[in-house]
């Protein structure tokens, strides 16, 4: 399918849109590619912008290549915002009204903050934490001032107290959920990242909702008021309740030039099918900004908001575009990571907040209560399903293998050694959760043990 | 800020500052008696002649002093060479020893006193400042601020701190006769562990190692939760002071030649020169010893413990040079160039260090078996300019004064000899690796800024691929940092270790070959 010199355009510079023009020109060494971008010159790394706050890295340090590389790939950055899109003619226009042409066009716009109408959301030291300009904007807000308050318990949300946190900020986290994040996570996991955040002096409000932001005269924000009423007084607000496909630009009306503009088909993101295609010829959605029609797995949704995801569509639809034999979207075993203030978090596989009597859990934590896992299998089959791990660092492939090939959870369990991605030197509490397990169940399982000589020289096997 | 610890910063800056000027302080006398003890016997009578006028008079400082004697000694001097008399010429540099021996102010007379308002209060200052660091904090990465600070990244503390160093250098390396002041204090510290009056080296290998101690401390706090930090930081710790430190001057008061047995060459680049041969090989058993030792080394030690552990057991377990770029140089980790072109430039200079020791040490060996007939001069010339240009000038100036500007491996990422060697059998013969973990890298680029080398880690963590790099001194700094788990430093099976395609996990659309 490869024409040569195709006119390929991504708007989005984005971990996708970077992923699947790297791509294309790794396997095309004609097609001329440009990715458009308004937010920054360069590609950065958007889960970085927290440490730029918090001063671990300056900008430049987030940019995953050096500025040479993109001449040296041939992949034409251009730095302006894409206002309208007329498919008719498969040309972009631009806020300063320059036009440009494409073939074939890529989608790749990433997501913006959600607000939900709150009395005083548009104040001044009222902002969300998205983009580069979210950032600056918040060093800005910022500024001299004695106390903050986040809304909305999620991974954004606690990144956003932490960077106030290291600034000394004093911030109150209101969340709406009766513990921290547990629309995703097991009741003793979310109890426990609670324990962590007041450890840190945040002041954690759960199961509190905000009622309305409040300002002053000048239209900064001076306080709000929680849905009991209660006021907290306040000089910045951060919003994080969860992200939404960035697509308003693509929802204008069509252009009035052209009677028969094509309108691209949306719902919350930009629908797209297991190729990646709109309801437009040559025109593709991928990362935060899609929206499958259908899931691509069982145990998937329809939109996902993720780093690795975006990549991995970046990567799909790199190859459906240089090669001859398209392939649908298949997403592996799900695995995400995070890290709540000092509690490394991995997730692989199939573990929800709440599960059915199908399945059994094992949970273990240590007695310093920051480091735990827990293992979901199955009650019948006894095969591993998931598991979650805090402040244990697990080896992706071994759990990909194991989930994957359905292995037996008892075999994971005893050689957890080689699951385990903890650096050396670490204490290993492989033995604590096996005699968990032992205990529950009044089993004998024993620790598979390395000899003297396999430890000296770091053998795996 | 505590007040305990600005206090403690207080008295640090006090004794550094006290340190600093106290070379400038005390009077010197030269006598007669003073030269005869100080120089060898052949020049005696000449030193005597030469430096007569200078004998009885008061100098109420060293640069006068120091002026004198210069003007006096290169008068002589450069009369000879006039005249081309090359055998009458002195080229000994009696500079330090007389200006030493000449000092008669009150740091003679109460040398420690003198280091106790000096070093000692530095480090009492510096432990009051860095002992309740993080106390009542979690464990965890403290790395918060680092780019906001005028220290850590290249602000007007960090330059200054650098000029400093490089000054400090300068001075030590090729101006000692400025600082007997300090040399003097250590006196009494230097004839209780070898039985002789202390160098400016042992002066300088005195604070080296309380510098490694007091800033491994820090480690230990900085790093606190974190084994692999706090064990490495622990060994580096005692192999300075036992092994660079106590033990050589134990050593010299057994009549021993000094010995570092954990040098090893080429870092010890003078290993085989004329006069260590010629004094390990006439100290009987023990020199003996020496000797085959640091061939052992060479020749298995390295290569086998760097197939086993990679170079890291050197480079951040034992070696002194590294030994102080993880303590001292810590707070200047991130200042590291991680580009490409940095890369080219480090390979070239490193590998050409390394060519030169090889090619100059060859040359010395043969020259010694052939009876120094052979290129006799040639070596000595050689000797020199390595000495000056990458003994002094690279390890010690830039390698430590450029740490606040170029962070702090400076020497061992583009100087250093024994890292070239121990880095090519990292590269092509080991089982040590960075294992990246999957695709769990989300490319945010801690790991690279943060690694002291300049290796960029993120390339190689966000195409799935593992680590595998000569310069990797396994300071595991980059594991600790990353907040995804995505990095761990390992022995293991050869195969499978340099995965040049890597297939990242979690797309089973297709088999993405980065
Ligand atoms: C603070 C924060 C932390 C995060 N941490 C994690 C994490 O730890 N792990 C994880 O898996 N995920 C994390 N995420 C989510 C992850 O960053 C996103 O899923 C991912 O960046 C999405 O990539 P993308 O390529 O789809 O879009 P984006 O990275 O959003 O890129 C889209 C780009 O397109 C530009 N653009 C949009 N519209 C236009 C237009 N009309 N004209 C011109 N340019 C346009 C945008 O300005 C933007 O630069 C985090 C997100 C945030 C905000
Ligand atoms: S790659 Fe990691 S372990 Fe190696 S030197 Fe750099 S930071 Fe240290
Ligand atoms: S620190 Fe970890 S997540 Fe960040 S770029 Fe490095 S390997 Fe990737």
């Amino acid at each position: 399918m490869s024409k040569a010199n195709r006119n390929i355009v991504i708007i989005g510079n984005g971990i996708s849109g970077v992923t699947c023009a790297r791509h294309i020109r790794k396997k095309d060494e004609s097609a001329q590619i440009t990715i458009i971008s308004g937010e920054t010159d360069h590609f950065f790394s958007r889960t970085a912008l927290m440490y730029i706050y918090m001063g671990h890295m300056k900008y430049e340090h987030t940019k995953p290549y050096e500025d040479w590389f993109w001449n040296k790939n041939r992949i034409n950055l251009k730095r302006a915002w894409v206002e309208k899109i007329d498919f008719e003619v498969k040309a972009l226009i631009f806020s300063n009204k320059e036009s440009m042409t494409y073939d074939v066009l890529v989608l790749a716009t990433g997501s913006k903050p959600n607000k939900f109408g709150w009395p005083g959301q548009d104040l001044k030291g009222v902002q969300g934490m998205y983009s580069y300009q979210d950032l600056e904007l918040m060093e800005s807000n910022t500024k001299d001032i004695s106390k903050a308050v986040i809304v909305g318990g999620g991974l954004i949300g606690i990144e956003m107290a932490e960077m106030l946190n290291s600034r000394k900020i004093p911030v109150t986290f209101l969340v709406r959920e009766k513990n921290f994040w547990d629309n995703i996570l097991p009741l003793e996991e979310s109890k426990m990242i609670n324990r962590h955040i007041l450890e840190h002096h945040i002041d954690l409000r759960l199961e509190t909702e905000l009622g309305e932001i409040i300002g002053d005269a000048s239209g900064k924000v001076k306080a709000i008021t929680t849905k009991t009423g209660e006021k907290i007084d306040c000089q910045f607000v951060g919003l994080t309740v969860g992200v939404s496909p960035n697509i308003e630009f693509l929802r204008t009306k069509p252009l009035e030039s052209s009677e028969n503009n094509k309108t691209i088909q949306t719902n919350r993101g930009i629908i797209v099918d297991r190729f990646f295609k709109t309801n437009i010829p040559d025109v593709y959605a991928i990362g935060d900004c899609a929206e499958f029609q259908e899931t691509p797995a069982a145990d998937r949704k329809n939109i996902e908001q993720v780093w690795y995801t975006g990549r991995m569509h970046g990567e799909t639809l790199a190859f459906n575009l240089t090669s001859d034999k398209p392939v649908p979207y298949q997403p592996g075993v799900w695995f995400n990571s995070a890290k709540f203030l000092d509690i490394e978090y991995q997730t692989y596989g199939f573990v929800p907040p709440v599960w059915t009597e199908e399945y059994e859990s094992l949970y273990w934590e240590d007695d310093g209560g920051k480091i735990a896992i827990r293992f979901l299998y199955g009650k019948s089959d006894m095969k591993i399903k998931g598991v979650n791990a805090f402040g244990w660092r697990l080896r992706h492939d071994y759990f990909d293998k194991a989930i994957s090939e359905g292995w037996m959870f008892e075999k994971v369990l005893t050689h957890l050694n080689k699951a385990s991605f903890n650096p050396e030197f670490f204490k290993s509490h492989h033995k604590a959760v096996l005699d968990q397990y032992n205990k529950q169940k009044g089993k004998s399982l024993k620790v598979h043990k390395m000899s003297f000589i396999q430890k000296l020289i770091g053998s795996r096997a | 800020m505590k007040t305990i610890q600005k206090i403690g910063l207080v008295i640090f800056v006090f004794g550094l500052v006290l340190f600093t000027f106290l070379p400038f302080f005390g009077t010197y006398q030269l006598e007669k008696e003073t030269v005869e003890t100080n120089v060898k016997e052949i020049h005696t009578d000449k030193m005597v002649e030469v430096l007569s006028p200078m004998f009885g008079k008061t100098y109420s400082s060293n640069f006068a002093f120091i002026s004198d004697f210069k003007s006096y000694f290169n008068t002589y001097n450069d009369g000879l060479k006039a005249n081309q008399e090359w055998d009458k010429v002195i080229w000994d540099n009696y500079a330090f020893a007389l200006t030493k021996a000449s000092a008669t102010g009150p740091v003679s007379e109460n040398p420690f006193l003198f280091l106790g308002i000096t070093v000692l209060i530095g480090v009492f200052g510096a432990l009051l400042y860095i002992l309740p660091l993080y106390r009542g904090q979690t464990e965890g990465i403290k790395n918060d601020g680092i780019f906001f600070s005028s220290m850590k990244s290249k602000g007007l503390l960090g330059m200054i701190t650098g000029a400093w160093l490089i000054l400090f250098y300068i001075v030590l390396y090729w101006f000692p006769e400025y600082i007997t002041n300090l040399v003097l204090m250590v006196d009494p510290i230097s004839m209780a562990l070898s039985g002789n009056p202390a160098s400016q080296w042992f002066l300088y290998g005195f604070i080296y190692t309380l510098a490694i101690i007091v800033m491994g401390i820090r480690m230990f706090r900085k790093y606190r939760g974190n084994a692999y930090q706090t064990i490495r930081t622990t060994s580096v710790m005692f192999f300075q002071l036992a092994f660079a430190f106590l033990l050589p001057e134990i050593l010299v008061l057994m009549n021993m030649p000094w010995h570092d047995f954990k040098n090893i060459w080429p870092l010890d680049y003078s290993f085989f020169y004329e006069y260590r041969i010629d004094g390990m090989i006439s100290s009987g058993a023990l020199g003996m010893f020496m000797l085959i030792w640091g061939i052992i080394l060479i020749v298995v030690g390295v290569p086998l413990f760097t197939y086993f552990y990679g170079k890291r057991w050197y480079c951040s377990w034992v070696c002194g040079c590294g030994g102080l770029a993880e303590t001292l140089g810590d707070p200047y980790r991130q200042l590291s160039d991680k580009s490409v072109k940095a890369w080219k430039i480090e390979r070239y200079l490193i590998h050409g260090v390394l060519v030169f020791a090889v090619l100059m040490t060859g040359l010395t060996i043969a020259n010694y078996f052939s009876g120094f007939e052979l290129l006799g001069q040639a070596t000595d010339q050689l000797h020199s300019i390595y000495g000056f240009a990458i003994g002094s000038a690279f390890a010690g100036v830039i390698g430590t004064g450029f740490y606040p500007l170029m962070g702090n491996r400076v020497w061992c990422r583009f100087g250093c000899p024994l890292a070239a060697y121990l880095g090519l059998v990292q590269r092509f013969k080991s089982r040590f690796r960075i294992t990246t973990n999957g695709g769990q890298c989300i490319s945010c680029g801690n790991c690279s800024t943060y690694c002291e080398m300049g290796i960029d880690v993120r390339w190689y963590a966000q195409r799935g691929q593992n680590i595998v790099r000569s310069s990797c001194v396994g300071c595991g700094v980059c594991s600790a940092v990353c907040p995804r788990g995505v990095l761990k430093l390992e022995n293991g099976d050869e195969e499978g270790r340099i995965n040049e395609m890597p297939i990242i996990i979690g797309n089973n659309s297709i088999t993405v070959k980065a």
